[in-house]
């Protein structure tokens, strides 16, 4: 016990802290920009991430016992909450997403994209794997669940990035891969269901996403706009604060979703690759600590987490190129907002706890 | 959930996770890597496509439009000028309801339904970015009052422009026209590059016959924009060449004189310089406001102006077609020496009517006894018609078409206003070709007194009369001579025409009294119906439009004419009361006001 260094001690993850507090950096330069270097939002931001590391650390001294443990109660204290907003949730963009809690106000949704791969891993750690039909058919009750109030609100983002944390635990897990055709095969069949079910705004976007060009002026716009910005960056880009793409106004939610179209107009290819690499050398040590987890509860997590990270990057980079339809789904630690910070800071955390709370016994 | 004891396989559920891991890392690295693929097709395959797009984004290139040339008078009198006014102009593609919007705005500030289809006339001309005005001429009470509610009114501005206006308002509208704006069959005329960004061009007169200097260069700035049109930084700017100030050659104090004395009345008055052509004074009475016109003359006042029967909006002097009546007289008088067809002191016998051989027609003198004998001097004083009806005989249609030809009758004269018509001159050729009928020898002598078909226009008979001045010089635009003609005789014809107003007999002498210096001029009164043989033209009892026109044309001072005249007054009776004081008064005005160097 004694060779054990500081970092260990504190039970940080020297390469994810890194990772993220460079990523955070980035996020916040690149802002400065976005915002049309208005100080007074980077400052916010810069305050929310502060607050997010703190809950990082917090949450690292935590062993992953005790998380597993509250595995069950914190999913259904988010359930909880999510049908409480449905209820008496403040409308806020048109849609309901958030509980004023009076300090300040909560989304609820945010708490499900952990909530949903710990019950889950909770779920099938205890059992053999890969899971059998059993709690095969309760894991997916416990993933639509959520997603669907979720979708409801309606957040379709965010109930994507749920979604997608739920199926990764599935995936990890190990099951069959006819199961997971079968899944496919039950969701591209759900899809009609969910048009259905689907606001006016969001049949447009995926419209739009179909064919951008039809209406360049209207829904289209932000799609084009924002390929104009990546493209017109080039392979070394415009410099930083020299975008005029989104200093001039052409490009939408620039601070925001789009901010990945910012950083490619200022910062071109190579920047866009530095960034990149940096997400992806976090995702690698992501996946290293899931495979290093000593309990199956940590792998599963870990894994899911990492995973969940990944597709908020694919997610919202394939939206602003014009790969994936328009959904609100940000660039983690870069667009601007303090939940998606929050939320990811603490499944660091969470992935730091299982790397760090490691027996060295039983070798 | 109940937890019974399971067997775990650690190795085994390690190995499988682990082996989920490396699936799911393969997974993203190459979903990661259509990610780059699809950044280095757009960041480097298509990035001259899309750097191409983004300048077009940000970068604009605006017209800038010259502003247009003012136009002085002679003396210095601005005619027209630019004035800044505000207009209330609406984006229509940041308004989201129009109709709602203007109604609105109805309770801010007066718009009235004219106001609207203009509006709704201009939107379909312009596109959706473009403003388009709503009301013209805000007071600063309405200004002040939308400005209050701004916030209120995307996309509703209230713009201040320089619009034309005229300060002379009717009395120089047909010397200067005016503007108005460009419509499709402008666009069709007009160089559209330069045109850009410019609202309105020259319509009529004087506008529009100087528009290229008047209308001056189109400059451009390129700017740059943001997504919601706003001009950020001029990038680069050209600015544009304003257009000429232009003086003319109106003499304004003349144009007042000349204007006055037509008031009320119908009719033209043209004064020229003889030297050089310069047009002093033109005016065609009743005239009209042009200011209304520059931004859209209402419907129903267009309409009252089109229907008034005095034609307002035609120019007499330049549209306006005559008898000449006597005042063609001295003309023939020229052509009669010339020709050798008549001696200076040869005398014709006048009883008071003229029949042709082996015809017991009579072709009727004004003055019922007859002038008895009569030369031509005596003839153009006293305007015997017999003289002028043998003297006409003896011509011939030939050499009279060729005379009146020669002074530019029956041609436009080339003045730099549009519009001009070219009159009539009779020839038996033209009668033939045109109504397939024969030359009648009566029909000469009708146009040896004015009479018949032949037509002038003021400008016409002002130019002639100034040729005649010059001793058969035709003056610019022509600017050729007469050179036919044998110059010995002209003064002879000049002294007749001087007689007119100062001799014993002369027809305007009335005109003439006491004016300290010496005028030549020839009375005309052309008949607008024919009176029949047996019948006595008697005034009272003729309807007002179908009275005669009085005509005068005179030039000052007779032996170095300085201006020239011609002067009609419709249905003015004779050419001696109506038409030749208005000469005096011109030529008092002209040659007495220290107006004689000037030019």
């Amino acid at each position: 016990m004694e060779d054990k260094t500081l970092a260990q001690r504190l039970h940080i993850d020297i390469p994810l802290l890194f990772g993220s507090l460079i990523l955070c950096g980035i996020g916040l330069v690149v802002l400065y920009s976005a915002s049309g270097q208005d100080l007074n939002i980077v400052l916010r931001q810069a305050m929310s991430m502060a607050i997010a590391l703190l809950l990082m650390l917090a949450i690292a001294q935590l062993p992953p016992e005790q998380i597993e443990r509250w595995s069950l109660w914190v999913y259904l204290f988010g359930v909880g909450l999510l049908i409480l907003v449905l209820v008496a949730g403040h409308v806020g963009k048109g849609a309901q997403r958030w509980l004023d809690l009076g300090l300040f106000r909560f989304q609820p949704s945010e708490l499900m994209k952990l909530a949903v791969p710990m019950v889950l891993a909770w779920l099938f750690a205890s059992r053999r794997l890969p899971p059998t039909p059993g709690p095969l058919f309760v894991s997916c009750l416990v993933i639509v669940v959520p997603v669907a109030l979720i979708a409801k609100q309606p957040d379709l983002g965010t109930a994507l990035l749920v979604a997608a944390a739920g199926f990764s635990v599935l995936f990890i897990s190990g099951i069959s891969w006819r199961w997971i055709s079968t899944l496919t095969i039950f969701m591209a069949l759900a899809a009609p269901v969910l048009w259905h079910f689907m606001h006016d705004y969001q049949r447009r976007r995926v419209w739009t996403f179909l064919n951008p060009e039809q209406d360049p002026l209207g829904a289209g716009y932000h799609i084009i706009q924002s390929t104009i910005a990546i493209g017109s960056g080039g392979l070394y880009g415009k410099g930083w604060l020299n975008g005029t793409q989104s200093h001039l106004e052409f490009l939408p939610e620039r601070s925001t979703d789009f901010i990945f179209a910012v950083f490619s107009e200022e910062f071109g290819l190579m920047g866009v690759l530095l960034l990149i690499s940096i997400y992806m050398f976090i995702i690698i040590r992501g996946l290293h600590i899931a495979i290093s987890a000593q309990q199956t509860y940590g792998k599963l997590l870990a894994s899911a987490l990492i995973l969940t990270f990944f597709v908020y990057i694919l997610v919202n980079m394939g939206m602003v190129t014009g790969q994936l339809p328009v959904v609100g789904v940000p660039l983690p630690l870069i667009s601007l907002g303090g939940t998606s910070v929050v939320t990811l800071m603490i499944a660091f955390g969470i992935l730091m706890s299982v790397h760090t709370h490691r027996r060295m016994l039983s070798e | 959930m109940p937890v019974d004891f399971v067997f775990k396989d650690r190795a085994e559920e390690s190995r499988l996770v682990k082996r989920r891991v490396f699936v799911a890392g393969v997974i993203v690295i190459l979903l990661m890597s259509l990610v780059v693929l699809r950044l280095v097709y757009l960041q480097v395959l298509k990035h001259d496509h899309f750097i191409t797009l983004s300048q077009n984004n940000r970068v604009k290139i605006l017209p800038i439009p010259p502003i247009r040339g003012l136009i002085y008078s002679r003396d210095g009198v601005l005619l027209a000028e630019n004035q800044p006014a505000f207009s209330l102009e609406i984006i229509p593609e940041r308004v989201e309801n129009l109709d709602v919007v203007i109604k609105e705005l109805a309770g801010l500030i007066s718009i009235q339904e004219e106001d609207i289809n203009r509006f709704h006339r201009l939107l379909i001309e312009k596109r959706r970015f473009e403003s388009v005005p709503l009301r013209y001429n805000l007071d600063e009470l309405e200004v002040a009052r939308f400005s209050v509610k701004k916030h209120l009114f995307p996309g509703v501005e209230v713009i201040a422009r320089l619009y034309r206006r005229y300060p002379l308002k009717a009395e120089t509208s047909h010397v200067i026209g005016y503007v108005g704006r460009i419509d499709d069959t402008d666009m069709s005329q007009l160089d559209t590059s330069n045109y850009l960004g410019t609202t309105h061009t020259g319509k009529f007169g004087v506008e529009k016959a100087y528009e290229d200097l008047l209308h001056g260069e189109v400059g451009y700035q390129q700017v740059e924009v943001n997504a919601q049109g706003r001009i950020l930084r001029i990038l680069e700017r050209t600015p544009p060449e304003p257009g000429k100030n232009i003086y003319l050659t109106l003499d304004v104090s003349l144009q007042k004189v000349a204007a006055d004395a037509l008031q009320g009345k119908r009719g033209a008055i043209v004064a020229i310089d003889p030297n050089n052509g310069d047009v002093l004074a033109l005016v065609s009475s009743p005239s009209f406001d042009p200011n209304p016109f520059v931004n859209g003359i209402d419907t129903k006042s267009y309409q009252e102006l089109l229907e008034s029967k005095a034609t307002p909006l035609i120019n007499r002097v330049l549209q306006g077609k005559y008898p000449p009546g006597s005042s063609i007289k001295p003309f023939f008088g020229i052509a009669a020496l010339t020709f050798g067809v008549r001696q200076l002191n040869q005398e014709t016998w006048c009883p008071g009517w003229y029949s042709l051989k082996g015809s017991e027609h009579r072709y009727r003198d004004w003055k019922k006894g007859g002038h008895g004998h009569m030369n031509l001097k005596n003839a153009i004083t006293q305007s015997c018609d017999v003289y002028f009806y043998s003297l006409a005989n003896d011509l011939g249609i030939t050499r009279i078409h060729k005379v009146l030809t020669d002074f530019g009758f029956g041609s436009k004269t080339g003045i730099d206003i549009s519009g001009e018509v070219p009159g009539l001159v009779p020839s038996a050729e033209c009668k033939r070709e045109v109504y397939h009928q024969p030359w009648f020898p009566g029909e000469t002598l009708i146009a040896g007194i004015g009479q018949g078909s032949t037509l002038v226009t003021p400008i016409q008979l002002a130019t002639a009369t100034a040729t005649l001045a010059n001793h058969g010089k035709l003056i610019s635009p022509h600017n050729r001579q007469v050179s036919i003609y044998d110059l010995s005789h002209w003064n002879e014809v000049i002294n007749a025409m001087i007689d007119v107003v100062h001799g014993d007999r002369g027809t305007a002498r009335q005109s003439g009294l006491n004016a300290p210096y010496k005028f030549a001029g020839k009375t005309g009164t052309a008949q607008v119906i024919g009176v029949a043989q047996d019948e006595q033209y008697k005034k009272e009892e003729i309807p007002e439009e179908l009275q005669d026109h009085a005509l005068f044309i005179a030039f000052a001072p007779a032996d170095a004419p300085k201006i020239a005249v011609a002067i009609i007054v419709e249905n003015g009776g004779s050419g001696s009361r109506s038409a030749a004081p208005i000469a005096r008064q011109l030529f008092d005005h002209y040659l007495l006001n220290q107006h004689s160097d000037s030019g």
